[in-house]
């Protein structure tokens, strides 16, 4: 970072309210933590919910738990994976004004970004057509509790596990579709050759909210889908 | 002593009036897209006072109907949307933003030596966020209302009812969001934008109490959020996540909903300690005693304050045992409430007391916060709570911290920076008086409550027909109400009155400590001329009370 | 969070991402194999693991200046816990008696 000191020249990414550069770049550093904070008891509350009925319904959790597709949840964590992967790539290829590798990287990152959301709709879809949908045509008869033959799953706490895996998924697909909103303007932006080694502020947030996003999926993958899998 | 009071400073040359951040631009435009922090502080202060006057309104038609044993002014369904409307304004569009996104949205920078917040569009986006979520709620109203009591337990909001929860809900939400923005502002602001020199330990307890208030606004209210989000799920698809009869359990509910909703409560009271303090040095000419112990006691009371949750739910149909745990986290929250009052007593004590209009509030939340928070150790007691619990003793004592704390606060926090704020100052003697008819149409109000309460009257109840004796004390109670009103209106009218006919204001007529005394009134829209350098500890009184020291206007 | 001028992080973030994709694996296979009451911590175990490398590498905060970054986190996993450990207080202990 220059010192300009002799006159004061004013960086042009320089808001006026703050004194310097750095003193910015802190100051948004934090606020995007900080929401980070907010995001993690947003989630929390609904983790919270997941803790209380798994312990009560594990069985019938189980069942539910199997009859969703682990293996696109593996690929769907495969994917994030990479896709933050891609993130800090963007970064350092900010740091070091390599122009192509960022564009590359931000490009990258939608497109795993869109795959995991695919994969996703095509969950939702069996879901649908299977009737484990929780609503009006709700049906979850006959599904064996893993390790019980001849004990069915209660469907009502069946729908239980659903109602929380289409809000806690649903949710957090959210987040992704608003991930993806923050780096289509990322990548206008790194188009247009706005980031330089002293200014890529954008980014650097941006990627700590997308790994955040990572981490919520980490935690969903085995909590929605491996319940009992060995049974 | 040297302490010119507001009433005898020397007259203000009234040379062409200065540029401030109220002159500088004219026009609703200038004032809809600021990202000015004293002007979103005066959009929010027009905003609350609005919603102020909405839930009053609902608080006068339910003693209006209480001054009868029977329910005759409102029928039953009426009435409990009468309670939910005034709960639900009251608490998420007046008390939770008033002080933090008044006061403290102007006095922030300042009191730090910056020139804004840390995000200044975030700060005019957290008040768009407000009008929104007051705006859906409104229309809400308008539309039906909701019935459930402010606290919405499932399932009866989530199957039964059939009024307006999801839309409540999500006016709620919004405005929930624009208090998580509002505190990480704060937060971010006060660790990076401090002047040089302005280290933590000289800060404005007042920023010490916000920053713990910001704390719990990010913490708390997601979860407060995500439960919204579960009861409009909910209802629009039959879950059944907390419906009984299908495997859900209601408590769940009410431990997410309380989560947040009680210590929203000290979001709701630390931004007025924090006042109170400021106010008790200046008008006792002395440095705070036990700064440190008032800074970190607002820390503890964040804290705390998440721990203590389910005293709330203690006959809902917990377990024994965590209300044991939760009863004893009770009683410790109120420790580091007990140090701050302990302080300011000490602070008093051989103090050069001045009884100006913004310590008598600080007098009046002193004794009332004090009652109040006793009141909730007793019902923080198992034994003595499954006797009170939804009884008016529950009633009274939330409304002594809420408003004979909180509101009080909010009133003597703007009395005493009124002058910053406006540049003008606002009639000693009304100002007094008005204090004096608010302490007592307050007491007037509440305290038969406790009575009320204690004998057996419940609470949400529009018909106590089976008990006429307690008509004598819902009486009392009314006619308190209404002397409270008047109490209110009082300053709402002298204060606009102030901004075209009160004496124009010295940059310090409290001759009081603290780095916004140290720029003009009102503030230019930077807010100083200069960045300032602090050499000094905070609330200097003996520096600045020193007898060689003249007040002399500076010359512009 | 200025440019570091750090040797080349990228064998650093290459190899968390390959820590990454095996925690992956592990926590499938490990789902596929009895552990009794061990499943679920083992798996929640990985995945905490898979979380701070994520948060300690890709989001710089085992690097970070200020302690104060570290303490936001450490916050929100405090009351996070809070939420669930006071909860389950009321949960677990219901039908003691």
């Amino acid at each position: 970072m220059h010192d300009n000191s002799t006159v004061a020249v004013h960086d042009p990414a320089l808001l006026h309210h703050f004194a310097e550069p750095q003193q910015q770049r802190d100051a948004a550093s934090l606020g995007m933590w900080v929401f980070l904070a907010t995001e993690v008891m947003f989630f929390g509350g609904l983790f919270c919910a997941y803790l209380v009925y798994r312990r009560w319904y594990f069985g019938d959790f189980a069942a539910a738990s199997k009859s969703i597709n682990m293996w696109l949840g593996a690929t769907n964590t495969a994917v994030l994976i990479c896709s933050s992967l891609t993130v800090v790539l963007a970064v350092w290829a900010a740091q070091t004004a390599r122009r192509t590798l960022l564009i590359g990287s931000l490009v990258l990152t939608m497109l795993l970004g869109f795959a995991f959301l695919g994969i996703k709709g095509i969950e939702y879809r069996d879901k649908f057509v299977e009737h484990h949908v929780p609503g009006a045509s709700f049906s979850f008869e006959h599904e064996e509790i893993p390790g019980h033959p001849g004990q069915y799953a209660n469907p009502q706490h069946a729908q239980i596990f659903f109602s929380l895996y289409f809000v806690m998924t649903g949710l957090h697909a959210l987040h992704m579709i608003i991930g993806l909103g923050i780096f289509l303007w990322l990548l206008i932006m790194a188009w247009k050759g706005r980031f330089t080694p002293e200014w890529h502020t954008p980014i650097e947030i941006g990627g700590l909210y997308w790994h955040f996003v990572d981490i919520v999926w980490i935690y969903l993958f085995p909590l929605l889908y491996l319940i009992d899998r060995h049974k | 002593m040297s302490m010119p009071s507001a009433m005898t400073q020397p007259p203000i040359p009234q040379a062409a009036e200065r540029e401030n951040y109220l002159n500088k631009e004219y026009g609703a435009w200038s004032w809809l897209f600021t990202t000015d922090h004293k002007r979103i502080a005066l959009l929010y202060l027009i905003s609350i006072t609005f919603f102020f006057f909405i839930g009053g309104f609902f608080a006068l038609l339910i003693r209006l109907e209480l001054l009868t044993p029977a329910g005759d002014l409102v029928q039953a369904d009426t009435y409990n949307k009468l309670f939910t409307m005034h709960g639900m304004v009251m608490v998420f569009f007046f008390l939770i933003p008033s002080i933090p996104a008044v006061l403290g949205n102007f006095l922030v920078p300042l009191m730090i030596g910056a020139k804004d917040l840390a995000f200044p569009k975030i700060n005019l986006f957290s008040w768009y966020l407000y009008i929104i979520g007051g705006v859906m709620m409104m229309h809400c109203m308008l539309t039906g209302g909701v019935d459930t009591g402010w606290t919405f337990y499932a399932p009866f909001s989530t199957n039964f009812t059939n009024t307006k929860i999801v839309e409540a809900g999500l006016a709620i939400f919004v405005a929930g969001f624009s208090s998580i923005l509002t505190g990480l502002n704060f937060v971010v602001t006060i660790h990076r934008m401090r002047a040089p020199g302005m280290t933590w330990s000289r800060l404005p307890l007042f920023i010490w109490a916000h920053y713990a208030t910001s704390i719990i606004q990010l913490l708390g209210t997601p979860v407060i959020a995500v439960t919204i989000v579960l009861v409009a799920a909910e209802r629009a698809l039959h879950l059944g996540i907390f419906d009984p009869k299908l495997g859900g359990d209601p408590v769940l509910f009410q431990h997410l909903f309380w989560f947040y909703s009680h210590p929203a409560v000290y979001i709701m009271i630390l931004p007025a300690m924090g006042v109170v303090t400021e106010i008790i040095a200046c008008f006792s000419r002395k440095r705070i005693f036990g700064y440190s112990f008032v800074a970190f006691s607002s820390i503890a009371i964040a804290v705390f304050g998440f721990l203590v949750w389910a005293h709330h739910m203690f006959v809902a149909g917990i377990s024994v045992y965590s209300a044991l745990v939760f009863s004893f986290l009770s009683y410790a929250v109120a420790l580091p409430s007990a140090i701050k009052v302990f302080n300011w007593t000490a602070t008093l004590y051989k103090g050069s007391i001045h009884y100006d209009a913004p310590m008598l509030y600080a007098f009046g939340f002193l004794g009332l916060f004090t009652i109040g928070g006793l009141t909730g150790l007793f019902l923080a007691a198992l034994g003595i709570d499954v006797h009170v619990t939804d009884t008016y003793f529950v009633v009274a004592h939330f409304h002594y911290i809420m408003v004979g704390g909180a509101v009080m606060g909010y009133l003597g926090g703007m009395h005493f920076w009124w002058p910053k704020i406006s540049g003008r100052l606002y009639p000693e003697g009304w100002a007094r008086l008005a204090a004096l008819i608010v302490f007592i149409g307050f007491n007037l109000t509440f305290f038969p409550q406790f009575l009320l309460g204690y004998m057996g009257m419940p609470r949400r109840y529009y018909d106590y027909s089976h008990m006429p004796e307690f008509q004598v004390l819902n009486v009392l109670s009314t006619a308190g109400a209404t002397v409270l009103g008047v109490g209110y209106l009082l300053p709402m009218v002298y204060f606009l009155w102030s901004m075209r006919y009160g004496k124009p204001a010295s940059d310090n007529p409290w001759n009081a400590a603290g780095l916004e005394w140290k720029t003009t009134s009102p503030p230019t829209t930077f807010n100083f001329d200069e960045e300032p350098v602090v050499t000094w500890e905070a609330y200097n009184y003996e520096e600045l009370d020193a007898p060689h020291k003249e007040e002399v206007p500076v010359a512009r | 969070m200025s440019a570091h001028s750090t040797s080349s992080p990228l064998k650093m973030y290459f190899a968390v991402f390959a820590a990454l994709l095996v925690g992956t694996a592990l926590t499938v296979f490990a789902a596929r194999l009895d552990l009794g009451p061990l499943n679920a911590p083992v798996a929640l175990g990985i995945a905490t693991v898979k979380a701070t490398l994520v948060a300690l590498f890709f989001m710089h905060v085992w690097h970070a200046s200020e302690k104060l970054t570290k303490l936001v986190v450490i916050s929100a996993l405090f009351f996070f816990l809070l939420l669930l450990g006071l909860t389950m207080s009321d949960y677990a202990t219901r039908l003691w008696s």
